[in-house]
């Protein structure tokens, strides 16, 4: 019991960790910073995820906790750095709206995500069914980062992080997904990363920037 | 019983007043060794105290007396505020009389104080330094309201005396929104204290100076004591930090005896040292910003702040009090 109310606790640290983490890439401005964010993001999952392992006693938890260590916290930022540097975009990248406005966007997703984690919370038996709404919060805010963003790689950053939030929300509502699943995602994300490297090149090549404003026009020639 | 009080209040004042030059010549040797620098002596802050008292003071010549009174204001305000704000024990006369409010309207006092007297001598680097100041000050405080109502609503009180008292009384581990308060209010204390993100403490260039640039025209003795109530007023935001976020050690209520307070006196250091370490490291690795960036940084500051309230309310996380 004491066990179980300690983990509890932790696990509402690491949420509000993960919040501040999803605050703090909304407030950055270079993608260095942000690559290095989702590296810790990534971490502060993969100690949720044991967390949750232990106390549940599961033994596909701790499979999916390494995965995450493996792939999110290690291979994931490696390959993007690799990217940045490959595409000399570790510099400012500028957002449409201005960032105390995007924080305070933000803040009433974060209200709006707890009113509708409301619910879900009550019906939810697992120890973590507090941190749903924290999950879901991050989700919206990754959402946020992706739309208010200009560059390419950023908006790819903010499609990771949303993952992130949705592996949370899934270990925190129903001690995490079927393996099968989760193999399944953790393979496309890595496959994306890849094809969307490719596009990267792509658009840089087409357009001298990776500013997605360009792909909005048409052009006649 | 009250006199026993007394004395510990009268000690722990003293304490402040000595330790407070140490604190900052120990980050100055922080940054120095981080930036591959040989670092002052530790004792350099007490050695330009010493040469500064010695030396004769130079005023303007249509200085008014308002110039000449505000060095003793700032420091007299700065003692207050370390007798308000329990550093080694709860129990004090004076940390019972004013709650945490009255504490920042104490540092807006002081702050006020500094404006005008720089503004008196009607030199353009004064009044320049003068406005930055007033407009940190008016971002700032706001979000260190915010931080400290994250602390009331955990503990049900305004005073930060009992604040320790109640931290004592039910250990059951942290509040997940004591993360957000915690962030939010190191970036408050960089900012109310020159420090590096807004403003740079070692800077000799005039146009980028905020708070140096309202000290330009002191010096000597008045220089002195102007110098010694900042590295007061950066010792208090420390201390108001460690009794917020970090109250272990302090000698609470009813349980101060002599080895209780040596013990506090110990921990008191101890976490003093790892701070300074800390904010050094901070100012080594960030960049000074551009002024018009600082708005947009305490605005972070001050909506971290609400967030930590928001998650406090709405996670319907374990109140403890």
């Amino acid at each position: 019991m004491l066990k179980s109310h300690l983990i509890a606790q932790l696990l509402k640290l690491l949420a509000a960790g993960l919040l501040l983490i999803s605050f703090a890439m909304l407030s950055r401005r270079r993608t260095q910073r942000l690559i290095t964010l989702y590296a810790w993001q990534g971490a502060i999952l993969f100690l949720s995820t044991c967390l949750v392992a232990w106390d549940a006693g599961l033994t596909e938890l701790w499979y999916s906790a390494a995965l995450t260590l493996i792939l999110k916290v290690v291979a994931m930022p490696w390959i993007l750095h690799r990217l940045i540097q490959r595409l000399g975009a570790q510099w400012d990248n500028e957002p449409l709206v201005n960032i105390p406005i995007t924080m305070l966007a933000g803040l009433v997703l974060v209200i709006f995500a707890f009113g509708l984690a409301q619910p879900i919370t009550m019906m939810a038996t697992t120890i973590t069914r507090h941190t749903i709404g924290i999950a879901l919060a991050v989700i919206l805010l990754s959402f946020l980062m992706m739309i208010t963003r200009r560059r390419a790689i950023t908006q790819v950053i903010g499609f990771l992080a949303m993952e992130n939030g949705l592996f949370f929300a899934a270990t925190s509502a129903t001690y995490g997904m079927p393996m099968v699943i989760e193999l399944g995602i953790a393979l496309d994300l890595l496959v994306a990363v890849f094809i969307l490297g490719i596009f990267f090149f792509q658009i840089r090549e087409q357009f001298d920037s990776l500013d997605l404003h360009h792909l909005e026009s048409l052009r006649e020639d | 019983m009250k006199l026993i009080s007394l004395v510990r209040q009268c000690a722990e004042v003293a304490l402040a007043i000595g330790i407070a030059p140490l604190f900052a010549g120990w980050i100055a040797q922080c940054r120095a060794w981080m930036q591959n620098r040989s670092a002052p002596p530790l004792i350099q802050p007490y050695r330009m105290l010493h040469k500064l008292f010695h030396k004769d003071a130079a005023l303007a010549t249509d200085a008014s007396p308002l110039f000449r009174a505000t060095p003793y204001v700032l420091f007299g305000t700065m003692v207050l505020a370390a007798a308000i704000v329990p550093s080694i024990a709860t129990d004090l006369p004076f940390a019972r009389a004013a709650d945490a409010i009255a504490l920042i309207g104490l540092f807006a006092t002081a702050r006020v104080f500094t404006a005008l007297a720089a503004m008196d001598i009607g030199t353009a680097f004064g009044t320049m330094g003068a406005r930055r100041e007033m407009m940190i000050g008016f971002l700032a405080e706001p979000a260190l309201l915010m931080v400290l109502f994250n602390a009331f609503l955990l503990f049900g009180s305004t005073a930060l005396p009992s604040l320790v008292d109640g931290y004592a009384a039910h250990r059951s581990g942290i509040d997940p929104s004591v993360i957000f308060a915690a962030v939010a209010f190191v970036m408050v204390l960089l900012a109310e204290n020159a420090r590096i993100p807004i403003d740079n403490p070692a800077t000799h260039l005039e146009l980028t100076m905020i708070h140096e640039a309202m000290l330009l025209e002191y010096s000597a003795r008045h220089l002195a004591l102007v110098e010694w109530a900042s590295s007061l007023k950066l010792f208090n935001y420390a201390c108001i930090g460690f009794a917020l976020f970090l109250p272990w050690g302090i000698a609470i209520h009813g349980a101060d005896g002599t080895g209780a307070l040596l013990v506090a006196v110990a921990a008191l250091i101890g976490k003093l040292v790892v701070a300074g370490a800390m904010l050094a490291l901070i100012e080594s690795v960030s960049a000074k910003l551009r002024l018009f960036r600082a708005p947009e940084y305490l605005a972070t500051a001050f909506l971290l702040a609400v967030l930590g309230l928001l998650v406090h309310l709405l996670l319907g996380a374990n109140t403890i009090a």
